[in-house]
């Protein structure tokens, strides 16, 4: 990373913010603890600082067991840290999340069966009480974002995983976030859908502007998608090397990205920072390891 | 996606009533199949020579008296109920009985609905309650019927307060609700608490509360587990108010007939099975009644057909 961090009047999203609130992400000192079987403890994570400033697309990448899930969960306020301290465009995660400054996705689109696509998307507008005509009219606009208009009517158990995926993605936008939080969301697509989403999520965030958190553990997707790689190392918990990739604004970065030489340096290294500490010496130009 | 016509769900909707049909002939013709060609006295083991009741008896009887002819059972229905002038057809007051413990039994099961459903709430807010009370709901399935009826007729004959008096339909509401609540209580916890992990991670990602999340997930998804419990909490409370009627003495039901015509029995064989396939039907109203509110609450089944 060349770039010292944004300034606040210029490459701010919204100007009217306070000074820290620029920074999407801030965590600091993190460290969970899980009580384990018989008094034993188990370290998901330890010594975790990561900042993600606004608007930048930041995969977490690592082995089974790293903890990149429970470091999104932790952001997302759906568990809470043993220690340190976690911002999300300046305060508090549970303050974000009451305020609904994130949207977020699962591996598991998570779509309630029982209603149709429309209404699944419409269901985070709906509590928190926005009138019907309003929604109606946000959830056209987010069926036209993820290209579902003619499946409004349609529920998952009629839509392929990908299609799935989709309704979730648009449901993550709806009240426009400024940061998604996503969990492997392409985790359990095939190959092709898989690469075809890839590309469609470059598209929204380059609509939306928001900035991106990614759990994957796939190599070429966090290289792909991200200006950033985390890569994580389990047993405990911890980051062990950050890798600037950005191949280029996200909207401009098509299929043949991935025949591209900057796509397999990337790949290169985030490969080597992740098989071991012999190849992180030898880090390759634009690589900083930590 | 489902592609079915009307046409063709008509059709299915006439072969499902013909092959309910066919099942009532079946069954017709199992028993005038049997009383053709078992013993007339039955089949008994064991059996001492010259002691009446001894011994096991392992087939039924089929003389007339025991098995009158299933055609018998329904002439005899048409015929009125006794040689009394002016008396109504055995069947008119079959069917006017049923519906008096239809009222009851339905009141009875929403009572035991209402409460199922109250105490499967209070479970899902309340960890210690859970604990607390789903050994008692079980336990209370374990005191027999018998045991009970005498105690609740007892327990309300005691109650008086205005012009409110006890009534002994009460008492059978209170047992039938007593059968009905618990496969509700059962059933709606286990709905309730059916929604994954990822479900309930989403509601709070939503800063959704426990009322909203509630309402918008745990209530919808809740649904397949309930119409089966409901669907049993409806067979429930018409067995414990046929039986209630008979051991608390309300009369003009259903079980009273049964019990009332039983007496008959020797004289006119074919009349004490008229109030039993009263029962029948009142069972068969009760299930139909379950499967037309599982038709309405259909939109939140769909992920049976999912998984």
């Amino acid at each position: 990373m060349s770039n010292p961090a944004p300034q606040p009047t210029a490459a701010a999203p919204e100007p009217t913010q306070v000074a820290d609130a620029t920074e999407a992400v801030v965590v600091r000192e993190v460290e969970r603890i899980f009580p384990g079987a018989k008094g034993a403890t188990v370290t998901a994570l330890t010594g975790i600082e990561l900042t993600v400033h606004g608007g930048e697309f930041v995969s977490l990448i690592g082995p089974s067991g790293c903890g990149k899930s429970t470091l999104l969960r932790l952001i997302a306020d759906l568990d809470e840290p043993t220690a340190g301290d976690i911002r999300v465009f300046g305060k508090t995660a549970r303050q974000a999340r009451v305020e609904q400054a994130y949207g977020i996705a699962f591996q598991q689109a998570g779509l309630l069966p029982w209603r149709s696509v429309a209404a699944n998307i419409e269901l985070p507008l709906q509590l928190h009480g926005m009138g019907a005509a309003d929604r109606r009219a946000r959830v056209a606009e987010l069926l036209d974002l993820v290209g579902l208009a003619d499946f409004a009517k349609h529920y998952p158990d009629q839509l392929s995983g990908g299609m799935q995926q989709r309704v979730a993605i648009a449901r993550s936008l709806a009240e426009r976030p400024r940061l998604l939080l996503m969990d492997e969301p392409f985790g359990a697509l095939d190959e092709m859908t898989r690469e075809r989403m890839q590309t469609e999520l470059l598209r929204i965030r380059a609509e939306t502007g928001a900035a991106v958190v990614f759990v994957t553990h796939s190599i070429p997707e966090a290289v792909y998608l991200s200006d950033r790689v985390v890569v994580m190392s389990p047993r405990p918990g911890r980051i062990t090397a950050e890798i600037d990739v950005r191949l280029g604004e996200a909207g401009e970065r098509g299929e043949d990205l991935r025949e591209d030489a900057a796509f397999f340096e990337g790949v290169t290294a985030v490969r080597e920072a992740l098989h071991g500490p012999a190849a992180a010496a030898a880090a390759p130009r634009g690589v900083d390891v930590r | 996606m489902t592609t079915t016509t009307p046409a063709i769900r008509r059709a299915r909707r006439w072969r499902v009533v013909l092959w309910g049909a066919l099942g009532l002939i079946a069954l017709a013709a199992v028993w005038e199949l049997y009383k053709l060609v078992g013993p007339a006295d039955g089949w008994l083991i064991g059996a001492q020579e010259g002691v009446t009741g001894s011994g096991i008896r392992l087939l039924p009887r089929t003389s007339d008296q025991a098995m009158p002819h299933a055609w018998e059972m329904f002439t005899r229905a048409a015929e009125p109920v006794t040689r009394a002038p002016g008396a109504l057809p055995l069947g008119a007051v079959v069917l006017l009985a049923a519906l008096v413990s239809l009222g009851v039994a339905a009141l009875g099961w929403l009572v035991g609905v209402i409460v199922g459903f109250g105490l499967a709430l209070l479970m899902l807010g309340f960890r210690i309650a859970e604990r607390a009370v789903l050994p008692f709901v079980i336990l209370s399935q374990t005191v027999p019927l018998i045991a009970l009826a005498p105690l609740i007729r007892n327990w309300g004959s005691r109650l008086e307060f205005g012009a409110f008096s006890w009534e002994s339909w009460m008492s059978v509401v209170v047992i039938a609700s007593y059968l009905a609540f618990f496969p509700v209580a059962v059933g709606a916890l286990r709905g309730l608490q059916s929604p994954d992990a990822a479900h309930l991670d989403l509601m709070r990602s939503y800063a959704a509360g426990w009322w909203p999340t509630l309402f918008r997930l745990r209530l919808p998804a809740s649904v397949p587990f309930l119409i089966p419990a409901l669907r049993l909490a409806a067979a429930n409370a018409v067995v414990g108010t046929v039986v209630a009627e008979i051991s608390v003495g309300f009369t003009g039901g259903i079980g009273r007939l049964i019990l009332e015509t039983a007496v008959a029995a020797s004289s006119d064989p074919a009349k004490p099975w008229a109030p039993i396939l009263g029962a029948v039907l009142l069972g068969l109203v009760a299930a139909g009644f379950v499967a037309l509110l599982a038709a309405f609450l259909s939109p939140f089944r769909r992920q049976e057909t999912v998984a």
